[in-house]
């Protein structure tokens, strides 16, 4: 049967503000399976609670809506438990980066091949506005009572230091760019992380689509107007570790590169490495034929319906055996 | 107390890391080799080296599930065992101790807790003796205990020249097995089947086994030369029971149910470190990879996960591609799970949450028996949503128990907690080997792979397709033309966003009828266990209904057992709650009601009034009684209820129902008695 893009959409309302940033990311997501061409009942997109949450309603493959910062953990048991399963997880910069940092730090050390989106809009949007991890010191948008007294997390080094083997960042407003770092993450062997610079348009008058869109001028001559975000990769930027001796020093790269704002926003591909196991790698070496038979395919009973197990040999280890 | 069964009970206690677990182990071993029932009990701080801890055996002919609070044989290796539990020696015991301590101070055990140090005192204040160790074992020779003095430094000293070994410090590990061979050695116990016992425990340290049956038999003969003079009672013991092997296991709570979720077909769990739950893990992923029996093998995953949030949200992830998915927790564990469980509820995802109670709040007593979390458990997460919670009454039970809460998990595609406890999960007895060739795997419904043709809108998939009945098919994620949604918002069919208000309502109703629909299709006996019931005789007097749930079981059976043949115009009703949501109390008012009419056949007299009711849990709120309160008319009078931490005693349940039945009874019973 051949797909098409509308194959990978759904007809619930979308609910989202006129404007918003995350229809973006939505689009990018679907025209990345689309080209991937990963078929809708192969994919399953998860996500945390929020607006960027309600993403999964708006496309057609298994849609996961989950807890608020939990979708990690839901994820990663999913493909633990089904291998075969494409997962793509998503949610607020809230979401992933407050309530469920724990996991976000810890999926890391996992190294699950995965790949995992946040809608990063510097707010909770949902909840009407309120600082998020991302929005930074002393910011206050105007859905904000005071100017934020909470220092600002970097998503991008939080992911470096916490063993994401694929680590970009995009821009919700484009799409082409976007959806193509979407689509490496999902080809890369391991746990991506993609954090995706996403105007509220509602509640965050700072890091607007004009902001993002800006421009500086050159030091020199004023004149010369350079656009503020620019792809690493046409700059020569390159994260990719070939070699896993170099990987330490393109960490170190990838943040940073990471720590440029306001007049330089870096987009693309921070760092990337291949050359380490996934989970399901590790998992591999223990059970042999984890791959083709993971939990989810294993037959646990027989034709009669009784356990397809025996147990005779662990029932034994208990047993009394009173002559030598 | 009047405990007619002949049993020998036998304790060995030190400080923690000090080996009284692997003592206490080939002791059980020996024991029950020698063909007697067995029940052995663990209790430990929360402490890695240092505190006190011990093991206690309970050992007879006959099946026994529970312990009693006298002690027949002490054994030691230090001081502070001593002074915990020579108070409960009875008259005639045997006390095994290292004179080494008459040169030590009760005052300098640091460790010593205030109940230990006052009890101590009490006693020898009464009997007039000093309080130091010489008043102590005065106070023991006066009640006839046989004091066995074990000099280890000095035996091992002769060991090592015997066996020419010097290295004293490598043979101070061997102090449990000689204490544990003094002890085989009172009973005049069969020395093959000890060095059997020994052999086995280290089959995989061939030079250790080796020292250690040495050793052992030094000891045996040192005893057996010296101590001329053991009582009858144990030194004849085995003899005179003349049991002869059976064919057994010896089966501990941590490994039951693990094993049950193998045969369940469990093929995912997730855990966050945790005590009593830890163990349940460990099992499953030291026995990770499984014999199917087409040849093919099966394996486990099993994943420590960063905190109980993960622990539960994963493993709904991994039940969502349809494998059997359970997490593993104790009280401050399944308190994180709570959110979780309502997500599960609402999507009506099959899950399994095995919840080893220990003491709370908070961390409470962390390694101490406690079953305080029934109404936590069943009302756990916010928002209204079916959820079944069912409890072992013991370790045997505990196997077949996580079969069935597999099944109900996916027949009503709800969450299932099983509820077991800390004394279940450490304690340990002999029973048959587990029959687990005939138990069914039920899976209810899952979706046929019929595609939708032409586009037939109709025929699209729906997760949760209103129907008549509450359970609709259910498919794996991945599976081909099944796509469906999930949410944690109240959703309509295909699992979308809805706040639609009838389709709320539709959706609530589907939810919550299998509440009914779970009580219609578990089978009865599945619901409630009647343990114990003696034949209708006429002219009774009175009918006594005992009501628990868990691990309270032995105890209250053991009992019993003693009871009718004690007292003889009473009829004794024990009923075993084990499903406790949705709380069957129908069927529980209707065996009683069906109880009281058979008697009433057979003693005209009989009035309602003549029924005591009683109801037993280790808690303080009685909380068991608040359901029956609220689901039943019944009113129970009397709760025995007991929250210090330690588990109830065959002597503590038979004395309070020998209290209630003597008219000599407060109607809240509180137990008190363990170290
Ligand atoms: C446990 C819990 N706490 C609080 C909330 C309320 N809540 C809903 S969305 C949200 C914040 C969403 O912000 P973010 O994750 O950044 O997502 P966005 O809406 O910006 O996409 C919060 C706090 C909740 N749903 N669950
Ligand atoms: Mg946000």
């Amino acid at each position: 049967m051949e797909y098409k893009i509308a194959d990978y959409k759904t007809d619930v309302h979308n609910d989202w503000c006129a404007g918003c940033g995350d229809f973006g990311i939505l689009n990018s997501i679907q025209m990345a399976l689309f080209e991937l061409e990963i078929l809708p009942h192969k994919a399953a997109i998860f996500s945390g609670i929020g607006c960027s949450g309600k993403t999964p309603h708006f496309i057609n493959t298994f849609g996961i809506h989950t807890l608020h910062g939990r979708v990690l953990p839901f994820a990663q048991g999913a493909k633990l438990s089904n291998p075969k399963l494409k997962i793509i997880a998503v949610g607020g910069d809230g979401d992933g980066l407050g309530i469920g940092s724990g996991h976000f730090v810890n999926a890391g050390r996992r190294n699950i091949d995965l790949t995992y989106i946040i809608f990063n809009n510097g707010v909770y949007g949902l909840t009407k506005g309120q600082a998020s991890p991302t929005l930074k010191l002393g910011m206050k948008t105007k859905s904000l009572p005071q100017p934020n007294v909470n220092e600002s997390i970097n998503p991008i080094a939080l992911a470096c230091i916490s063993g994401f083997t694929f680590i970009a960042r995009g821009y919700s407003y484009d799409v082409r760019h976007l959806k193509e770092v979407i689509k490496k993450g999902i080809m890369h062997k391991g746990l991506s992380f993609i954090d995706v610079l996403q105007p509220c348009p509602t509640y965050n008058d700072i890091n607007t689509k004009e902001w993002y869109q800006g421009f500086t001028t050159e030091e020199n001559n004023p004149k010369i107007r350079i656009p503020k975000m620019y792809k690493m990769e046409d700059e020569g930027f390159n994260g990719n570790v070939n070699d896993q001796n170099e990987a330490s020093v393109k960490i170190m790269n990838a943040i940073e590169k990471s720590k440029e704002w306001e007049n330089r926003i870096p987009v693309g591909v921070f760092y990337e490495n291949n050359l380490v196991p996934t989970f399901e790698e590790r998992l591999q070496s223990r059970i042999e034929n984890y791959d083709e038979y993971p939990p989810a395919v294993q037959k646990i009973m027989d034709n009669e319906g009784y356990p397809n197990i025996n147990v005779d040999g662990l029932v034994d280890n208990l047993k009394i055996k009173s002559s030598p | 107390m009047l405990i007619s069964r002949e049993s020998i009970s036998w304790v060995i206690g030190g400080p923690q890391g000090s080996g009284v677990d692997s003592a206490s182990h080939i002791f059980l071993k020996s024991i029950a080799m020698s063909g007697m029932n067995v029940f052995g009990r663990r209790e430990y701080h929360s402490n890695i080296k240092g505190e006190h801890s011990y093991f206690s055996v309970r050992f007879s002919k006959d099946i026994l599930r529970s312990h009693v609070d006298k002690v027949d044989i002490l054994t030691t290796f230090d001081s502070e065992s001593i002074v915990r539990h020579s108070p409960f020696l009875v008259d005639g015991g045997v006390l095994i101790y290292d004179p080494d301590i008459l040169t030590k101070k009760i005052e300098e055990i640091h460790t010593l807790d205030m109940s230990s140090e006052y009890r101590l005192r009490r006693i020898l204040l009464e009997k007039k003796k000093n309080y130091d160790f010489q008043g102590l074992l005065e106070e023991l020779r006066q009640r006839n205990v046989t004091l066995v003095e074990l000099p280890y430094f000095q035996l091992i000293k002769e060991f090592s020249e015997q066996i020419k070994d010097n290295s004293l410090s490598k043979l101070a590990r061997i102090t449990n097995v000689m204490s544990l061979a003094a002890s085989l050695a009172v009973l005049r116990f069969d020395t093959a089947l000890m060095k059997h016992a020994i052999q086995e425990t280290f089959i995989n340290k061939p030079k250790i086994s080796e020292i250690n049956v040495e050793a052992a038999l030094y000891t045996y003969e040192y005893i057996e030369r010296n101590f001329k003079n053991i009582p009858e009672r144990y030194s004849n013991f085995l003899k005179r029971e003349k049991v002869t092997a059976k064919h057994v296991i010896l089966a501990q709570g941590n490994q039951t149910s693990p094993l049950g979720k193998i045969v369940a077909g469990c093929r995912f769990q997730t855990y966050y470190p945790i005590t009593p739950a830890t163990d349940d893990s460990e099992y499953l992923e030291s026995n990770q990879i499984l014999k199917q029996k087409d040849n093919i093998n099966g394996s486990v995953v099993v994943i420590q996960t960063e905190d109980e949030i993960a622990a539960i949200t994963m493993a709904i992830g991994a039940a969502l591609t349809g494998v059997r998915s359970c997490t593993t927790t104790s009280g401050p564990g399944f308190s994180l799970m709570a959110e979780a469980l309502g997500w599960a509820g609402i999507n009506e995802v099959p899950l399994l949450v095995s919840l080893y109670q220990r003491a709370g709040p908070s961390t409470g007593l962390p390694t101490r028996q406690e079953q305080g979390d029934l109404l936590f458990a069943i009302h756990a997460g916010h928002g209204e949503f079916p959820k079944i919670v069912y409890a072992s009454g013991d370790i045997e039970e505990s196997f077949y128990d996580t079969i069935r809460a597999f099944n109900y998990a996916e027949i009503f595609q709800t969450p299932v907690i099983h509820l077991l406890d800390k004394y279940l999960a450490n304690s340990i007895i002999t029973c048959s080997p587990f029959d687990y060739k005939t138990k069914k795997i039920l899976r209810g419904k899952f979706t046929d792979k019929t595609k939708v043709q032409n586009n037939d809108k109709s025929e699209i998939y729906k997760r949760f397709k209103l129907g008549d009945e509450p359970v609709s098919p259910r498919a794996p994620l991945g599976m081909e033309d099944k796509i469906y949604w999930n949410t944690g918002d109240e959703h309509d069919e295909f699992g979308h966003i809805t706040e639609d208000p009838i389709t709320r309502m539709r959706m609530m109703e589907k939810r919550l009828s299998k509440l009914d629909y779970i009580q219609k299709v578990i089978p009865l006996e599945e619901q409630i266990s009647i343990d114990f019931e003696n034949d209708i005789k006429s002219d009774m007097k009175k009918l006594l209904v005992i009501m628990s749930w868990g691990s309270t079981k032995g105890a209250i059976l053991d009992s019993l057992e003693d009871l009718v043949s004690e007292i003889h115009d009473v009829q004794f009703l024990f009923i075993q709650l084990k499903l406790l949501n949705p709380f069957p109390g129908k069927l529980l008012q209707e065996i009683i009601n069906n109880k009281i009419d058979q008697i009433r056949k057979k003693s005209k007299s009989f009035l309602e009034k003549d029924v005591i009711y009683v109801t037993v849990e280790m808690n303080f709120l009685s909380q068991l009684d608040i359901l029956i309160k609220q689901n039943t008319v019944i009113k129970s009078k009397f709760k025995i209820l007991k929250y210090n931490g330690r588990p109830m005693s065959h002597t503590e349940i038979h004395d309070s129902l020998i209290n209630i039945l003597n008219n000599n009874s407060k109607d809240r019973v509180i137990l008190t008695n363990g170290v």
